[in-house]
């Protein structure tokens, strides 16, 4: 007996809350890969991250209304199209956003923080205006509803296994695209010397928009994704960019396995810990454990030795 | 760098007449008591925005968590003021009289502990300046020490904001939550939501203002302030000059964390309130805009875009809502992309030449171009 419960009930409440904690793992891998991306890669910090991953989640509650009312039979696999379309919509903006900001800004990293955080601050008006203030939720096909049981106690929500799996393949794929495709080398290339880069013919600037793209792209895919869990509303993005940065610089920033182990600690301490105080504690709690660890090693868990 | 002369060189010494002018004859003038002390509400985040002219501006330092200290001033303010206006007599109907109200609400009994010493007005000035030093010099310390610097420190300064911001919002037996510490009343006996006292409160806040932009600027000629120049554009130089350049840092950081506490204990005095709302990352960086606006280099400039930046804020919010945050946004990214050195760039640039060449046309003998404010 542990407190008022038996030993299988304990163990059940700590299998439900490691999984509660692996939805939050996901959540928070989907974000931070791009923002790893952007920020690891690129020196870029953007504070709009969040307001990209919004952009994805609208897009897909878009279609999802768009494809109840005209294309009912469509339902049960709209989400794969809204995924691509949020990814689309992500990228093109991300893109235009490189070229009319960030290209212009990239001697000055503090100068962008406030220009991006400018951005976040006009696209959240921009839904607030277009989609109201109120949260939206998209409405989950049949297939994805219910849950499985994996004993008597546990059970798991499908919607949650979904996003897991989805977060699995959308990091393999972040791997493949930086570690082992051509484009990945010239990114990782231009990031260790820019300079040479150039020189060897590697258009430079073309790689800096595709990557900066690229981050917002996947910010687009975690917001659709997100959908399937919670609501969205126009500020719900400046609400993890904080801890999204977090975990990118506890990681070790330009690493992914970093982005994605630190992800998993920071996530898992939050949901257990929950269990045994107020949830406002567990995040201070877990938030200041971070912050108390970056200052003791800066460079985060994993870094990469690059001379700069 | 300022010229021969004291503190400020002659120009400088125009433009600090014009400011002295304008806040302590003009304004109040000018207005009714209302507005006068919205104008004194501002004019408390020019104080942090004193500060980040200091640190950002000086030492090339951004702390996105000024309004850490910004609150933790307030907060030592309110907790003196609540102890105050919760005696026994005044709050009989509770359950337990003599704490205050919200401690009540949350069922608690007795006054924790770490409250105690805000029964004296003395303890609490202390602390509105040594709290917030002390947790800027421990942020501060272990930061700068290890060379943490950049964007890092930004992230991680604003995260201990949003820290702050969730256990003041979670402990709200201890706290006053989400609501803040509100119904604030009395100074020693002294009524501070009379008319009269809200116009001495905005002459002690515009005075208090003056002197530290006095001190700040006595910093900024100081060889210290020289050598925060040298630590901005090249820190390594410096450090192998035989400089320890985290302890440089390390103050810098704290003078700015104390400056910007009175801020927050004036915003108390005279709003009434505290409240996490000021202590967030939201309010944190819009403080950095308030200094970004006026010229990230300008100590004038600082107290002008506090004014102006808030004043539009106020006017906005007023009449078009909807409108207030593109404008914000729309803010943020033109001082970036267009105006790096906010007002005091344009008047250097723009509006200085302008009345050096009106003056020379028109008087031949020109004795000393006549410059005006930045308004």
């Amino acid at each position: 007996m542990i407190g008022d419960y038996t030993y299988s009930e304990f163990f059940s409440i700590l299998a439900m809350q490691g999984f509660a904690g692996l939805i939050l793992f996901s959540v928070f891998v989907l974000m931070a890969l791009g923002l790893a991306i952007i920020f690891g890669q690129m020196g870029v910090i953007n504070m709009a991250h969040g307001e990209f991953m919004i952009l994805g989640a609208y897009v897909t509650y878009l279609c999802s209304t768009l494809v109840t009312t005209y294309l009912p039979a469509f339902f049960p696999y709209y989400f794969f199209l809204a995924m691509a379309l949020a990814f689309v919509a992500s990228f093109s903006l991300g893109v235009l956003v490189e070229w009319v900001l960030i290209r212009h800004l990239y001697r000055r990293p503090l100068d962008t923080l406030l220009a991006t955080w400018g951005l976040s601050l006009v696209l959240q008006q921009f839904y607030r205006s277009v989609f109201g203030a109120r949260e939206v939720g998209v409405t989950l096909p049949d297939w994805m509803m219910g849950s499985v049981s994996v004993s008597e106690t546990i059970e798991v929500p499908l919607n949650g296994l979904f996003v897991m799996a989805l977060t699995m393949i959308i990091a393999l794929g972040v791997y493949f695209i930086m570690y082992r495709s051509s484009w990945g080398k010239r990114v990782r290339a231009v990031v260790q010397n820019r300079v040479m880069a150039g020189a060897v013919g590697i258009n430079t600037k073309m790689v800096d928009r595709m990557t900066f793209g690229l981050g917002c792209g996947i910010a687009g895919i975690a917001g659709s994704a997100f959908t399937m869990i919670g609501s969205t509303g126009p500020t719900a993005g400046q609400l993890y960019i904080v801890d999204t940065f977090l975990v990118v610089v506890f990681g070790g920033a330009g690493s992914l396995i970093g982005t994605i182990a630190s992800a998993f600690t920071i996530s898992q301490a939050q949901s257990t810990m929950e269990f045994f105080l107020s949830g406002s504690m567990a995040k201070v709690l877990t938030l200041l454990t971070v912050v108390g660890i970056l200052m003791l090693r800066p460079q985060g868990l994993f870094s990469l030795n690059i001379r700069r | 760098m300022p010229a021969a002369g004291f503190l400020f060189s002659k120009k400088e010494w125009l433009y600090f007449t014009i400011l002295a002018a304008l806040l302590l004859v003009v304004m109040p003038l000018a207005v009714d008591v209302f507005r006068l002390n919205l104008i004194g509400k501002y004019l408390t985040y020019a104080f942090v925005a004193i500060g980040l002219v200091l640190l950002w501006g000086g030492g090339g330092i951004l702390s996105l968590g000024q309004g850490i200290f910004f609150g933790l001033g307030g907060y030592c303010m309110a907790m003196f003021l609540k102890l105050e206006a919760s005696t026994p007599a005044a709050t009989k109907i509770q359950s337990t009289p003599g704490i205050p109200d919200f401690m009540d609400w949350n069922q608690i009994t007795a006054l924790p502990s770490w409250w105690q010493p805000f029964y004296s007005l003395t303890f609490t000035i202390v602390a509105i300046i040594l709290v917030p030093s002390f947790f800027a010099f421990v942020i501060g310390a272990a930061m700068f020490k290890r060379r943490v610097g950049g964007v890092y420190f930004a992230i991680i300064t604003q995260a201990v904001a949003a820290i702050l911001t969730i256990l003041i919002i979670g402990q709200q037996g201890y706290t006053g939550g989400v609501n803040g510490i509100t119904d604030l009343r009395t100074l020693h006996g002294w009524d501070i939501r009379t008319d009269s006292a809200k116009l001495i409160l905005y002459f002690v806040n515009a005075l208090l203002l003056i002197g530290v932009l006095l001190l700040a600027q006595s910093v900024r000629i100081s060889k210290f302030g020289r050598l925060l120049i040298a630590m901005r554009d090249r820190e390594d130089r410096v450090r192998f000059s035989g400089y320890d350049v985290a302890n440089f840092k390390i103050f810098i950081f704290c003078l700015a964390a104390a400056i910007s506490a009175i801020g927050g204990a004036m915003f108390t005095l005279q709003v009434g309130f505290m409240s996490p709302s000021f202590v967030g990352i939201v309010p944190s960086i819009e403080m950095v805009i308030f200094a970004a606006v006026g010229g990230r280099l300008s100590l004038f400039g600082a107290i002008y875009g506090a004014l102006l930046v808030n004043a539009a804020k106020t006017t906005f919010s007023e009449s078009f809502p909807e409108l207030w945050l593109f404008a914000m946004g729309g803010l943020f990214i033109a001082v970036v992309m267009a105006f790096p050195f906010g007002l005091a760039g344009v008047v250097k640039d723009h509006v200085e030449p302008f009345f050096a060449k009106a003056l020379a046309r028109f008087s031949k003998p020109s004795p000393e171009p006549q410059p005006q404010a930045a308004e």
